[in-house]
């Protein structure tokens, strides 16, 4: 069954925000030549591999994703003391910051720090109902104030640290299961490809800088244009508050996304493969552009058929993002049958208006 | 190593168990006289038969942590836990940490919800304790069921890790920080004199087991060895840091249960400037620690604090200086030496 698991738990350690996504994509870079006979990246940092398709002539070309990126933030000011001000380089919830343990990437290597949590016996009632603000947290490096002044630049990155806790289930909680868990997705779906025969040449694309615009998505779009560019990403897990549309149960198989921004036709092709394998999935419903890399697949270059399906995971955005590996499993099985299955006709399908 | 074994030992208040089990072993092996009284404090004893005042050094081994109260049912609760504190938690620092429920250590973690899906204005208040879950990834109630249940003690989930420039992280350096003190200064001391080492339960929640451990042994002298708060970081004025992380460890002049004996409190002071080991005040009047408990019980006991400032203290990651716990270890037996020679007489 699942050969990435282990991997995926070492895409959860690595450190890797929008635009420094190195660490992870060196990480990938060897599990991805297993299967690419070509792989490069591209003047943003996608990492980009062809695994080319069986067949005579125009084969169909078809892009998978998963962004690479975490969230992140960046150091503003370094304060009297050696504490560090930050800003966001993803969305954060500061209120999910406070007494959080996190890296500081710096030329001379990384630092460990962690956010200030003003203790209970210094915070008076009034303060209690306050929330923390972005602007009011800070770093604390450990480190004597000239220390820090000789180490830490303003424009240094953070990223949080934290290592992968396995809860019930095969769940597996940690930091940027956005969206490592859906470059899982694609490593386990290139290992069930290689056992069968597509026609489709595919184009494995890890992107970066999706957490500050999708921007990777923009140039892998424009870069390749595939006749299909389908986005694998995380979606929201169910929990308590949320509303229903908005909240899909762990374990409850493939998210598969519809909506003006998707085309129709491979969203349809995507149900049916999935009925078809028997693999469980449930609809998440759009009605705008999609948050994710498919949105910018949609108007890339000519236009592209844009696609999405993720695992959903609860508490997105912060340090225990937590994914149920069979929901990744499901994910790949989707995405190999799919890419197994797409040929010349389908392609002249999606102009048929 | 010792005192990442105990930072990491399972203990919150109330649930010592395991945090007992490695301070007893770490006394048995000292050959010492150790006992557990009704409440599950230790105590241990070394040289009960000479003369020269009875002096008690108290290091309380519970820690904050929470409790599961309940089992979430229904379509969206299922399998979630629900908690409450054990002890000081601001909830605030709940968020987005990873816990371990029951001295098994089963991992559980407490998230929020995505920031995405929050309604505008969510953000500017902290998300309240009713709110809170914590997810051991049971896929419902009688899943979770089978793991947990309601009583089941949990603490953070952190690591002890030694940082540059002689600085530390863990969880429960309150007061891990004082029972590996304490542990230390007993070992490296031999000078006779009547010593009581009290390791006690429930400090967290009152002061509970420096109570009944004081009454046992009734001491002339008595010094409490806590990590207490330090808040020396930025925005924070002077008078609201309480002690600074590096300069030695603090004694206390007031706090919340107690107004130092003047006379020990220059007595710890003299001893470490003669001895050049640093000490600074604890300056705020908030908090306490069990000497608050213990100067009020029988006719009285006189004797103070012996503090190691901690920053994020009752945070699931606080931090320390190696070298304040160095010290702190080095006045203990220093003041042990001048109390046998006479040197503080109650």
């Amino acid at each position: 069954m699942s050969k990435y698991a282990g991997v995926f738990k070492q895409l959860l350690e690595a450190h890797g925000g929008p635009g420094f996504e190195e660490d992870v994509r060196n990480l990938i870079l060897p599990h991805l030549s297993e299967y690419a006979s070509e792989i490069w990246s591209d003047a943003v940092g996608n990492l980009i591999g062809l695994i080319p398709g069986n067949g005579e002539g125009r084969r169909p070309r078809v892009l998978v994703s998963a962004h690479i990126d975490e969230i992140a933030l960046v150091v503003t000011r370094i304060e009297s003391g050696g504490f560090l001000r930050l800003a966001q380089a993803g969305g954060f919830d500061p209120r999910t910051l406070v007494g959080q343990e996190v890296v500081v990437h710096t030329e001379g290597g990384r630092l460990f720090g962690v956010i200030g949590a003003k203790p209970p016996h210094l915070t008076p009632a009034a303060e209690r109902s306050k929330a923390a603000k972005l602007e009011d947290l800070y770093v604390d490096l450990a480190l004597p104030e000239d220390e820090v002044r000789a180490r830490v630049r303003v424009g240094d990155r953070v990223t949080l640290r934290r290592s992968p806790l396995e809860l019930l289930n095969g769940r597996i909680a940690g930091k940027s299961v956005d969206n490592r868990a859906s470059a899982a997705v694609l490593l386990e779906a290139l290992a069930l490809l290689k056992g069968m025969v597509h026609e489709a040449d595919l184009y494995a694309v890890f992107t970066v800088q999706e957490e500050v615009g999708l921007r990777g998505a923009r140039t892998a779009g424009f870069g390749l244009v595939p006749d299909i560019a389908i986005a694998v990403d995380v979606t929201f897990g169910a929990f308590p508050g949320q509303a229903p549309d908005e909240s899909f149960p762990l374990e409850g198989g493939v998210a598969i996304s519809f909506g003006p921004n998707l085309h129709r036709r491979v969203f349809r092709r995507l149900v049916d493969c999935a009925e078809r394998h028997r693999i469980p999935y449930q609809i998440e419903l759009s009605q705008r552009p999609v948050g994710a890399d498919a949105n910018a697949f949609q108007i890339a270059g000519p236009g592209l058929a844009a696609a999405l399906i993720g695992p959903p995971i609860r508490y997105m955005h912060t340090s225990v993002e937590t994914v149920a590996y069979d929901d990744i499993w499901q994910c790949a099985r989707l995405l190999a049958h799919y890419v197994a299955e797409v040929d010349a006709a389908q392609v002249e399908e999606l102009t048929c208006y | 190593m010792l005192l990442k074994e105990l930072t990491e030992a399972f203990g919150p208040t109330g649930f010592e168990d395991e945090i007992r089990a490695v301070v007893r072993r770490e006394l048995d092996a000292m050959g010492l006289s150790v006992r557990t009284d009704v409440l599950g404090n230790v105590i241990a004893s070394t040289g009960e038969h000479h003369p020269g005042p009875r002096v008690m050094l108290d290091a309380h081994m519970d820690e904050v942590g929470l409790m599961v109260t309940h089992i979430g049912e229904g379509r969206d609760e299922a399998g979630l836990l629900r908690f409450r504190p054990l002890g000081g938690v601001d909830p605030r620092v709940l968020v987005s940490k990873p816990v371990y429920v029951g001295e098994r250590r089963l991992p559980g973690v407490i998230g929020a919800k995505p920031v995405h899906l929050q309604e505008p204005g969510e953000r500017e208040k902290p998300i309240p304790l009713e709110k809170l879950y914590i997810d051991i990834g049971a896929r419902d109630a009688d899943d979770a069921r089978r793991h947990v249940k309601p009583g089941d003690p949990v603490v953070f989930a952190t690591a002890y890790e030694e940082l540059p420039r002689r600085m530390a992280k863990a969880k429960s350096f309150d007061d891990r920080v004082g029972c590996y003190i304490l542990l230390e200064a007993i070992r490296r001391w031999k000078t006779p004199l009547p010593v009581f080492a009290a390791f006690t339960v429930q400090e967290e929640i009152g002061l509970r087991g420096a109570h009944a451990a004081a009454y046992q042994i009734q001491p002339d002298i008595a010094i409490a060895l806590e990590g207490t708060v330090a808040h020396d970081v930025v925005d924070t004025p002077s008078h609201g840091q309480s002690t600074v992380v590096g300069r030695g460890p603090a004694i206390t002049v007031q706090d919340g249960q107690t107004v130092a004996d003047r006379r020990f409190a220059e007595f710890l002071w003299e001893t470490a400037k003669a001895r050049n080991i640093p000490v600074q005040w604890r300056r705020v009047k908030g908090g306490t620690n069990d000497f608050g408990a213990i100067h009020r019980v029988g006719k009285g006991v006189v004797g103070g604090a012996i503090s190691v400032p901690v920053r994020y203290i009752h945070a699931p990651t606080q931090l320390v200086s190696l070298d304040d716990v160095q010290h702190a270890i080095d006045l203990v037996i220093a003041v042990l030496d001048e109390i046998a020679k006479g040197g503080f007489r109650p």
